[in-house]
């Protein structure tokens, strides 16, 4: 599963996902990478400080602000998108960025699709895991992440609204 | 009206090359249909019954004669020469070749015009009232602000995959023509007693399957936060609103399933975090949004009396000039200057069609006696909002020429009707017809006139596209046992004292419907004092005496 970042650049990926029922004990502490669900990072918040090999991932109707001390512990935080046309995750995005101030890497993953991508990136995120069956499509992803040089209104990417920047 | 900077040319042309491509690619066979949904509704392409559909995004229903005739040049090249004017101020193609689409879009970037989020569950076209800028009731001027949310709500990252679509109307006056307690957020521009602008916001409004008349959850927002308030009111929908249902999932739902009090308290709460922020509007802003709405060169110090004077010796000879006076021409803030409708419900023609001969030649009556602007209104009518009062009389053989002068504004047949199942692949039973009916069997002119105001509005299914809700008399096809039938409702209102109409009772067969509708009519004409309105009939007396009469002459 390549990611890809909002550079357009392709990085090595090494996240597994956990999936949200599945609980965890001392396999995390050995070093294999693991996005966990927030609630099972939570549980296990004690043993995972700075232990850089797992974070987490929020669900769709996640509520951001319940998992506060987790997100702020973990390096890496991942937005799930268990279809495409489920939008809540941008503004889980959003508020990880701009409500509780989320400086690590946030990735987004699941069923988002190429043409979203542009958006997700003002949302504040920094990668997509892509699906290996999409795999042949990322030099056309990365087109599309550019698609507009230029926002109307503010976000993570740009804090100025264009009315604030614009020539009167 | 507003003009394009580089900025904006530039944004719409990056959405042009990005639909264009999405295009190239959805052909080449990359991207799955069901991805290419979202991103062909959110560029106004339809799949339709019979053809792809494109809606074409009239901001706050403003348009320029430069606009009305490439769109007329649009319709001749791309199109089967004709367009139609929808209850949300937009203009629809229905016959565009889906690969033609991106240079549609591309012309019509030319003028400054596009077809951005016009479908798709996101933020829609900001509408507003037809005689804006011009009413003698205005309070405050709403283009400025329309063309604001617009450009805020434009390509927002955050608000383009909602739970469902969202759509926003501003009045500034009180008379509301905008229908501000139907629409998901409505905007009430008003002065306060310090003599600060700002807004009454009415959020959960709506029509469809479950009509809802929206809840007030601020009662003064000043102007500079309009902004943030409306994105703290979009993520809490976006966050709550329902996705498990498609029926249920319009903020109209939250809004109730939450209590009103308690959804304001979420947006207040939310707003906390925002609204100091940078997307607060300045002062500067706002002013420059003003002036791209400041009056035109208006011939001031006419008086309104002389001016009439002039036309009134027309009226005598020729009552034809005297019905489109009375009917079709209304005040104006400036004296010796009236508002102008020009009728798109001419019997035999479907509700709000224009063909492209007749967009030019609107296109040049706008040039010569209306500063070269139009409006489209959300009764599928068009406007020139600025004519001289002593060159009516011209106007008017010019538009009975063009067939734009029926003399029926604000009647019985001035009809709002959607495309229905003639065109439309969601309609359960044809409205165009029923339309046609209705207007053949009340073709007295001077009987119409003296009905006084009634608005009629028709949907061809539940979706009311037609408005039917909030017509004094609303009518909805029905599909029952794979027949069309229709459905009667009395005392809709979209107005101030805006309220949703009561059902009849069964529905009845087309051919039923001119009788039914006249049996109704007789009714009120029966019971009515001198002078009284429909609708003031209807809400003194109630639904019984319509129901009884209407249903007794059925047997």
């Amino acid at each position: 599963m390549p990611k890809l970042t909002n550079l357009g650049i392709i990085e090595h990926n090494p996240w597994q996902i956990a999936a949200k029922d599945r609980t965890f004990g001392d396999e995390l502490l050995t070093g294999d990478y693991w996005l966990i669900h927030a609630e099972q990072y939570a549980l296990n918040a004690d043993r995972l400080n700075n232990v850089t090999s797992v974070g987490l991932w929020l669900d769709t109707d996640d509520n951001v602000e319940l998992y506060r001390d987790a997100i702020e512990q973990s390096t890496v935080v991942a937005v799930y998108f268990p279809v495409f046309s489920d939008g809540r995750s941008f503004s889980n995005a959003r508020l990880l960025r701009e409500r509780l101030r989320f400086q690590g890497e946030l990735l987004a993953i699941g069923a988002f699709m190429q043409d979203q991508l542009f958006y997700l990136r003002r949302c504040g995120i920094d990668s997509f895991l892509i699906d290996d069956a999409d795999s042949a499509k990322i030099e056309s992803m990365k087109i599309s992440l550019a698609d507009f040089s230029e926002v109307y209104q503010s976000s993570c990417d740009q804090p100025l609204p264009l009315f604030r920047r614009r020539a009167n | 009206m507003y003009v394009y900077d580089e900025y904006d040319h530039k944004i719409i042309g990056e959405r042009v090359a990005q639909f264009r491509r999405q295009t190239e690619r959805y052909l080449a066979g990359e991207i799955p249909d069901e991805q290419f949904l979202p991103i062909r509704l959110q560029n106004g392409l339809y799949i339709q019954r019979l053809a792809p559909m494109l809606r074409i995004a009239v901001p706050y229903g403003m348009l320029n004669s430069r606009q009305l005739r490439k769109l007329a040049h649009i319709t001749r090249h791309y199109d089967k020469g004709y367009c139609h004017v929808t209850t949300r101020q937009n203009i629809q193609l229905n016959w565009p070749q889906l690969a033609e689409v991106p240079d549609i879009l591309a012309e019509l970037a030319s003028v400054e015009m596009h077809a951005v989020q016009t479908s798709g569950n996101c933020i829609r076209n900001v509408t507003t009232d037809q005689f804006a800028g011009v009413a003698p009731d205005e309070i405050i001027d709403p283009r400025p602000y329309c063309e604001i949310i617009r450009q805020w709500s434009t390509f927002h990252p955050e608000f383009a995959f909602l739970p469902r679509k969202f759509k926003i109307a501003v009045a500034g006056t009180t008379a509301d023509r905008a229908a501000i307690h139907f629409h998901d957020i409505g905007l009430q521009l008003l002065v306060n007693d310090a003599g600060e602008t700002g807004f009454r916001v009415l959020v959960g409004g709506g029509l469809g399957r479950t009509p809802v008349i929206g809840s007030v959850i601020r009662e003064f927002l000043p102007e500079k936060d309009i902004l943030t308030y409306l994105e703290a009111i979009l993520r809490i929908y976006n966050l709550h609103g329902r996705r498990d249902n498609k029926f249920k999932a319009r903020i109209k739902i939250l809004v109730k399933a939450m209590g009103a009090e308690t959804f304001a308290a979420k947006v207040e709460e939310e707003w906390s975090h925002l609204r100091d922020g940078a997307a607060q509007l300045t002062e500067a802003e706002i002013l420059k949004n003003k002036r791209f709405f400041t009056e035109p060169d208006y011939n001031r110090g006419l008086d309104d009396t002389n001016e009439m004077a002039h036309i009134n010796r027309f009226r005598a000879d020729n009552p034809e000039f005297a019905n489109w006076l009375g009917h079709n021409t209304h005040a104006h803030k400036i004296p010796g200057y009236r508002a102008v409708t020009l009728s798109l419900k001419l019997t035999g023609v479907a509700p709000g069609d224009l063909t492209d001969t007749q967009l030019e030649t609107i296109a040049d009556l706008a040039d010569t006696y209306a500063f070269g602007e139009i409006r489209t209104t959300h009764n599928q009518n068009v406007v020139l909002a600025d004519v001289p009062v002593a060159t009516l009389y011209e106007l008017w053989q010019a538009l009975k020429t063009a067939g734009f002068a029926t003399p029926n504004v604000g009647t019985l047949t001035d009809i709002i009707c959607c495309p229905g199942g003639d065109f439309c692949s969601l309609a359960n039973a044809k409205s165009i017809p029923i339309a046609e009916a209705i207007q053949r069997e009340f073709d007295d002119l001077d009987y119409l006139y003296d009905l006084g105001p009634i608005e009629l509005n028709i949907s061809g299914c539940m979706n009311a596209c037609g408005h039917h809700h909030i017509g004094h008399i609303g009518i909805l096809g029905v599909d029952k046992k794979g027949q069309e039938f229709y459905q009667v409702q009395l005392g809709g209102s979209s107005g101030y004292n805006a309220a949703l109409g009561k059902v009849l009772g069964p529905a009845f067969g087309s051919d039923d419907m001119p009788r039914v509708i006249r049996t109704i009519i007789d009714v009120f004409v029966s019971v009515r004092e001198p002078d009284e309105a429909f609708l003031d009939v209807f809400n003194r007396i109630g639904i019984e005496p319509f129901k009884e009469t209407v249903y007794a002459k059925a047997h």
